[in-house]
Order: structure tokens, then C-alpha cells, then sequence
């Protein structure tokens, strides 16, 4: 009790500080932001958590020597256990620490709980405001009908995903026959739903031979799936699994012998590089915001890998403390309220070029990428999880196409 | 549905209910053994995976499937000896509630020492490939040993399946060693003296039996069992924490199923349940399809419509555990059950 009382009267103090020196010139310079990070640091995600938290951290010390604001960070974890109720008593714990900053990423059912308190608990509590960095959770809907002010997503959403995904299965005409399988729940629904969209608009010729949804984190054992699409005749397979879901199924799509091409959101997190080593199926493309040629990223990525003899992959980490750090430069503070009227509508240089956080419904607008699974070259010599292999690119759309239209109505603190 | 997709589903729900028999044999004969459900079943299980992880790591696989069983077991032996006998003579709800605190206390050691984080642990390289593979042609089916033959890249029709050797080699495991128990249990004197233990346990004693030895025995040969089972499934599936809260509830499934302290019964339910669940996956019909087949219209204006058209893929998880509440009502004492409740 006496711990946890020291922690409030710190937080508190912490708090009190930042209000008070929100008014003066360059006041934010020599600060410490504190930001807490809460995804899976136990349980089947773990993996996933474990890095992504090594990755903000990292990411923290390279903004430390050097930022627009002149403050430092400090990320500090927090389990979730990947669950959206947990979340909301990790939530609780950071704000009782003084925390004012939150990123988290690895669920949308999460994303989406946290969006919510976050915005009740601003209502609630005003000079004690939280800002909410989403930084890969991708349901639509949490920069749609569920937007809020207080949520920046940094990750492209599942209709930009989408569009450029389907833009450039468009003109593969070796595709004939799509299986769809995915998590079941708001992220693995909505990539179903919008691939079907796209590509009917796009290719209405190519047929959806299959579509699954399976439990989240809890099949062991993907056989079964695999000789349903094997049975189905599928020609290409499309998931936004993540994870140990997206790593066992390429286990056992591998073990089976599937011959299929397979489009995928998720191809570089922990695990599933070392699963497609031996890969022998048909070509392996993901569509995300990163690709390991990308000349921004080579330094940081060797830096990673000699460090903690793991991948950085979550470019995420570096847009989010950019966009941080940009936003405290502009407003001279890290008073929460105003970073967050700073952030909305801030443009500045991420790793993959210029990035915007649109002002209508707190989207980051950035290229969309598509890659392919191949052996490391001498232009691309990155080995993804000491496979000899790495994502390159085979096309980049740019943010102003990969753009997407939003139906936010957001309500703005006055 | 052709053949191939029927004889590799067949196949992956043997799999699949062999190694979940592994599993419940240890707890079955644990059970009728002592009338107590062992909670930490499945955590022995989990044990097994990450001892056999750390001595494949040292010495190699096969020193792993040899040596972590018996490790484990004598575990399993020394809870026995040293903790679940000193609270045998309160009652069973004692003993249940021991073995619900041991499975935490595991989990937390194991995170503890082998982290949180999924292990890398994998058959070793001979087992890695596949076993044999299954064409098929517009002709019919053929096999094929070893690696897809050259056929499957040539002939357009061909679908080629594989059938992995470590998921074969598992299952020639659970065969075994079902085999090994049963010679133990009907053939030798020790299962004798363990039978007789079963129900007469003053008799046995009064002839000079050790009763207690016995009992411990039997609790660190069914934890050994679950053991060799974790170094199968942990190579075949995930080495993590989680996973034996993924297979605990299953078990009990089984055992309940197929009836408490029924080796047999273990043996049918798990296989069925493995052999339902994987046709299960693969299965897009719905309560809705059934009704139509009826000749009854059933579309979106239908009452309760969502619940009609879930698919039998999406609830192919939840198939054990509706068996396991069908089964308590209609047959309490399971399918080869002896005693009532």
C-alpha cells in the first residue's frame, strides 16, 4: 500500500509539473515523458508483446539523444494479456501512476476498449487527460463510427490495407481462387469483409472458394484448416492472422504440402519468418507500412538485431515518438490536451517519408506497401530471423492513393 | 469431398485424439486409483514439453523423449509421497484442491525459469520432413513415401498432400505405449497387485502389499504419461506457457466422456473427439442447412436467423465440451463407465 500511495503522490507531482510548466517557452525541454505500453507480455502473444515492448523502448533511447521537443522518454510495460477486460485494469494502473501517454497495438477488441475509457476518462477527469497511440490495431472502425479525439491510429487500417492489397491482386491473373482465413473478431471479420468488397469491385471474375474464422490464440493445431482450403482448390490464400495464429498456419500449411500463393498482413512478426524458412509453397506477399529494403530503417534494424538478436519491425514505434516529439516541439509542452491539438492534422518525417495524422478521424496518412518473401540479396542483405530471407518491396502506393475516406464525426475538446 | 481430403482429415483427427489419450490415460488411472481428479494433470504435461525443450537443447531430442517422462514422473511420485498423502485423510476435497493449487504453482515456475515466450522446441531434423504423400489424380488416389514425387510438379491435376513423419511418429508413441499399459495392467503381477489395490485395498494390505507405494507409483507413472505426451505435443505444437490450460479442460472432457477411471473409455472418447473435431473444421454446413434439407425456408427474416447459420467450422471448438454437458445428462457414468456420477 505504501508503494502504491509513494506512486501516486509521484504521479501526481509528475502531473502538477507538467500543468504548471505547460505555459512557459520551451518548457517541455529536459522533461520526461513517460508513456506506458500495454499489449501481451504473457500468454500465447506473448512473443509479439515481448518485442514490440523492446521496440518502443528502443526506439525511446534513439529519440533520447536526439528530438524536435528536446524531451526524453520513457516506456514503461504493462501486461494485457491481450484481453480488452484486462486492458482496462492496466489502463487504470498507468493513470494512477501519473502515466498521461498509452500505446498500445496487438488486438482491436483492446484498441477499442481503451479508446472508450480513454475518452470517458477524459470527460471525467479534465487536466488529468490521456492520449491514446494505437499503433497496429487496424479495425476500421475505431477511426469510423467509434472515432475519438483522444485516439491517433499509426498503423494503416484494414480499408487501406485493403485497397492497395487489392490494387495489386488486380493485375495478377494467376489468381483465380481466394480462401479467406482469419481471426475471429472485429480485426479478422473486418479483413474478410473488405477483401470481398475490394476485390469484387476490382476482379469480380475471382471467386471466394472458402472462408473460415477461427478462435483467437486458441488453435494448436491448423491441419484441419489446411486440408479444408487444400479440399477447396483455392489457387491463393488471404489472412490478417497474427502471431502464433499466423505462424502455426503456415507450419501446417507447409506441413501439408499447400502449393497456394498467400497474401498476408502479418508475415514479419515473431515466429512466423522462422515457420517460412523452409517455405515451399507459392509466393508469400504482405501488405503492410515497412519492407526491410527501406533505406531509413537499415541502421535501426542492424542496430536491433545486434543488440537483441531480434527484428524490429513494428515502424511503428518510430512514427509514433516522431509524431510525440513534433507535436511537444510545436505546442512547447507535454501537457496531453494540448500535444493531442498539436498532433491532430501534424505533418512530419517518419521512416517511410512524410507522414500526415489527418485531422478528421486521427488516421495516419502514409505509403501502403506490398512485399515479397525472398532470399536476402546484395541490395537487400537484411536476414529476417537469421533465415537468409527478408520482405522486399514490389510496389509502394503512395499515401494520397492509399488514402481512404473516413465517416468520423469527432468531438473536439473546445 | 474426395477421398484425399477424407483419409488426411481422418489421419489429422487420430493425431490429434491419440495425443489427447496420452494425456487421459495418466489422469484416468490416477483417478480410479484414487477416486481424486488431479488438477495438475495437464501441468505435468506442460512440464514435460519444457523438460524435454532443455535436455534436447543439451544432449538432442532423443535423450529428451527418453529421459524427461521418468524425470517427470518421479516429480509427480515425490507430490504424491510428500504432499497429496498428508491430505488424504481429510477427504477428497482436500486432495482436489492441492493438485488445483500445484497446477499454479507450476505455471509460475515454469515462467519463472523458461520465461514467458513461446520455446523453439522441434522435431529433430530426421523427423522433419514428410512421411508420405497422398496424389490425387482425376484417376483416383495413389501414395507416394517420402517427399511429393515428381508427378505433383508435373501433371497439372495432381493434389498433393503430405503427411507429416513427426505427427506419424506421435501417433505410433500413443499406440505404444496404450499397448505397454494395457500388457502392465492385465498381464504382469505388478498390475495385479495394482487392480486388486484398485478395489480391495485392505485385502491387498493385509497380504503384505505396500498400498501406499503402490499409489505413489501409479501417480508418477500417469504424470510420466502426461510428460511423454508434453515432449510430443510440444514438438508438434507450441512449447509455452499456456499451453496446458489449452489441453487441461479438453482432458476432462475426455475422461468424463468416455467414463471416470475407463482406460478404454479414454481411448474412445479421445479419438472420436479428434477424429469430430477435425471434420468438424471442414464442415460449412449449419443447423440452417439441415433445416432447409427439411424442406423448411429458413433465410434472414427467420427467427433467431444468427444463431441457425453459425457454421459447424465455427463451433468445432466448443464440440467436446457440448458432448461433455449431452453426456452428463443422458449417461452421467460415461460411455464405458462403471459407477454412477
Amino acid at each position: 500500500m505504501a508503494l502504491q500511495f509513494k506512486r501516486r503522490l509521484f504521479g501526481a507531482t509528475v502531473a502538477a509539473t507538467a500543468l504548471l510548466s505547460s505555459g512557459l517557452v520551451f518548457a517541455q525541454a529536459g522533461q520526461t515523458v513517460k508513456i506506458a505500453f500495454m499489449d501481451p507480455l504473457s500468454g500465447p502473444f506473448a512473443v509479439v508483446g515481448q518485442n514490440q515492448l523492446k521496440s518502443w523502448q528502443f526506439m525511446a533511447e534513439h529519440f533520447n539523444k536526439k528530438n524536435a521537443a528536446g524531451v526524453k522518454f520513457e516506456v514503461v510495460g504493462f501486461d494485457n494479456k491481450a484481453s480488452p477486460q484486462e486492458s482496462l485494469n492496466t489502463l487504470k494502473a498507468a493513470i494512477d501512476q501519473g502515466i498521461r501517454y498509452v500505446v498500445q497495438g496487438n488486438g482491436s477488441g483492446a484498441a477499442a476498449a481503451i479508446s472508450d475509457a480513454v475518452t470517458k476518462h477524459n470527460e471525467r477527469n479534465p487536466g488529468q487527460e490521456v492520449v491514446f497511440l494505437n499503433y497496429a490495431a487496424v479495425d476500421p472502425a475505431l477511426t469510423n463510427e467509434r472515432c475519438s479525439f483522444w485516439h491517433f491510429r499509426l498503423d494503416a487500417d484494414t480499408t487501406m490495407k485493403m485497397e492497395a492489397l487489392t490494387s495489386y491482386m488486380k493485375d495478377q491473373p494467376s489468381i483465380k481462387s481466394v480462401y479467406l482465413i482469419n481471426q475471429n473478431y472485429a480485426h479478422g471479420q473486418q479483413v474478410a469483409r473488405f477483401f470481398k468488397e475490394g476485390i469484387q469491385r476490382k476482379r469480380p471474375d475471382v471467386k471466394i472458394a472458402g472462408e473460415d474464422l477461427h478462435p483467437l490464440g486458441q488453435v494448436k493445431d491448423f491441419a484441419p484448416f489446411i486440408a479444408k482450403i487444400k479440399a477447396s482448390g483455392a489457387d491463393t490464400v488471404v489472412t490478417g492472422n497474427w502471431g502464433p495464429d499466423m505462424t502455426l498456419l503456415i507450419k501446417a500449411a507447409n506441413d501439408a504440402g499447400l502449393k497456394a500463393g498467400w497474401y498476408l498482413y502479418y508475415g514479419g512478426v515473431s515466429g512466423t519468418p522462422t515457420a517460412l524458412a523452409n517455405w515451399q509453397g507459392g509466393p508469400v506477399r504482405q501488405v503492410s507500412i515497412i519492407h526491410n529494403g527501406l533505406k531509413s530503417i537499415q541502421d535501426i534494424q542492424n542496430e536491433y538485431k545486434k543488440r537483441f538478436n531480434d527484428d524490429w519491425y513494428t515502424g511503428q514505434t518510430y512514427n509514433g515518438l516522431a509524431l510525440l516529439a513534433g507535436a511537444m516541439a510545436q505546442a512547447k509542452s507535454t501537457n496531453p490536451v494540448a500535444v493531442a491539438k498539436a498532433m491532430s492534422g501534424l505533418k512530419v518525417q517518419g521512416f517511410n517519408g512524410e507522414i500526415e495524422m489527418r485531422r478528421l478521424d486521427h488516421q495516419l496518412q502514409q505509403p501502403v506497401i506490398i512485399s515479397e518473401w525472398r532470399k536476402a540479396t546484395p541490395q537487400v542483405p537484411y536476414s529476417v530471423e537469421n533465415t537468409g530471407f527478408n520482405f522486399q518491396e514490389v510496389r509502394t502506393l503512395p499515401s494520397f492513393v492509399a488514402s481512404t475516406p473516413t465517416s468520423c464525426q469527432m468531438k473536439r475538446p473546445s | 469431398m474426395d477421398a484425399s481430403y477424407l483419409l488426411i482429415s481422418t489421419l489429422n483427427g487420430l493425431s490429434v485424439g491419440l495425443l489427447l489419450f496420452m494425456l487421459a490415460s495418466g489422469l484416468t488411472l490416477i483417478f480410479s486409483m484414487m477416486g481424486v481428479l488431479n488438477f495438475a494433470h495437464a501441468s505435468f504435461y506442460m512440464v514435460g514439453a519444457y523438460v524435454a525443450y532443455s535436455i534436447t537443447q543439451a544432449v538432442g531430442f532423443w535423450w529428451g523423449l527418453l529421459l524427461a517422462p521418468p524425470l517427470v514422473g518421479l516429480m509427480g511420485a515425490a507430490f504424491e509421497r510428500f504432499a497429496l498423502r498428508k491430505v488424504h485423510k481429510f477427504g477428497h476435497v482436500p486432495e482436489l484442491l492441492i493438485t488445483f493449487g500445484l497446477s499454479y504453482i507450476i505455471l509460475e515456475l515454469v515462467q519463472l525459469i523458461w520465461g514467458r515466450q513461446a520455446l523453439d522446441f522441434r522435431p529433430p531434423e530426421s523427423l522433419q520432413g514428410p512421411l508420405f504423400t497422398i496424389v490425387q489424380l482425376p484417376a483416383g488416389m495413389q501414395l507416394a513415401w517420402g517427399s511429393p514425387p515428381p508427378m505433383c510438379r508435373e501433371v497439372a491435376e495432381a493434389i498433393c498432400t503430405t503427411f507429416p513423419a513427426f505427427r506419424a511418429f506421435g501417433m505410433g508413441v500413443a499406440v505404444a505405449m496404450l499397448i505397454a499399459v494395457w500388457l502392465l495392467l492385465t498381464r504382469t503381477r505388478i498390475g495385479l497387485v495394482i487392480q486388486a489395490a484398485l478395489t480391495h485395498p485392505e485385502a491387498v494390505e493385509s497380504l503384505g502389499h505396500n498400498v501406499p507405494r503402490v499409489f505413489m507409483g501409479v501417480f508418477g507413472g500417469g504424470t510420466a504419461l502426461a510428460a511423454l505426451a508434453g515432449v510430443i505435443g510440444g514438438a508438434l505444437r507450441v512449447t509455452e506457457p499456456s499451453m496446458a490450460l489449452a489441453v487441461g479442460a479438453v482432458v476432462f472432457a475426455v475422461i468424463v466422456i468416455g467414463g471416470m477411471g475407463s482406460l478404454a473409455g479414454a481411448f474412445v472418447a479421445s479419438v472420436g473427439l479428434g477424429i469430430i473435431e477435425s471434420f468438424a473444421v471442414g464442415s460449412d454446413r449449419s443447423i440452417a442447412d439441415a433445416l432447409r434439407f427439411l424442406g423448411m425456408t429458413v433465410n434472414e427474416q427467420t427467427f433467431g436467423y444468427a444463431v441457425w447459420s453459425v457454421k459447424t467450422s465455427q463451433i468445432a471448438a466448443i464440440l467436446p465440451y457440448l458432448l461433455l454437458v449431452l453426456i452428463l445428462i443422458f449417461r452421467p457414468k460415461g460411455l464405458f463407465g462403471t459407477r454412477e456420477g
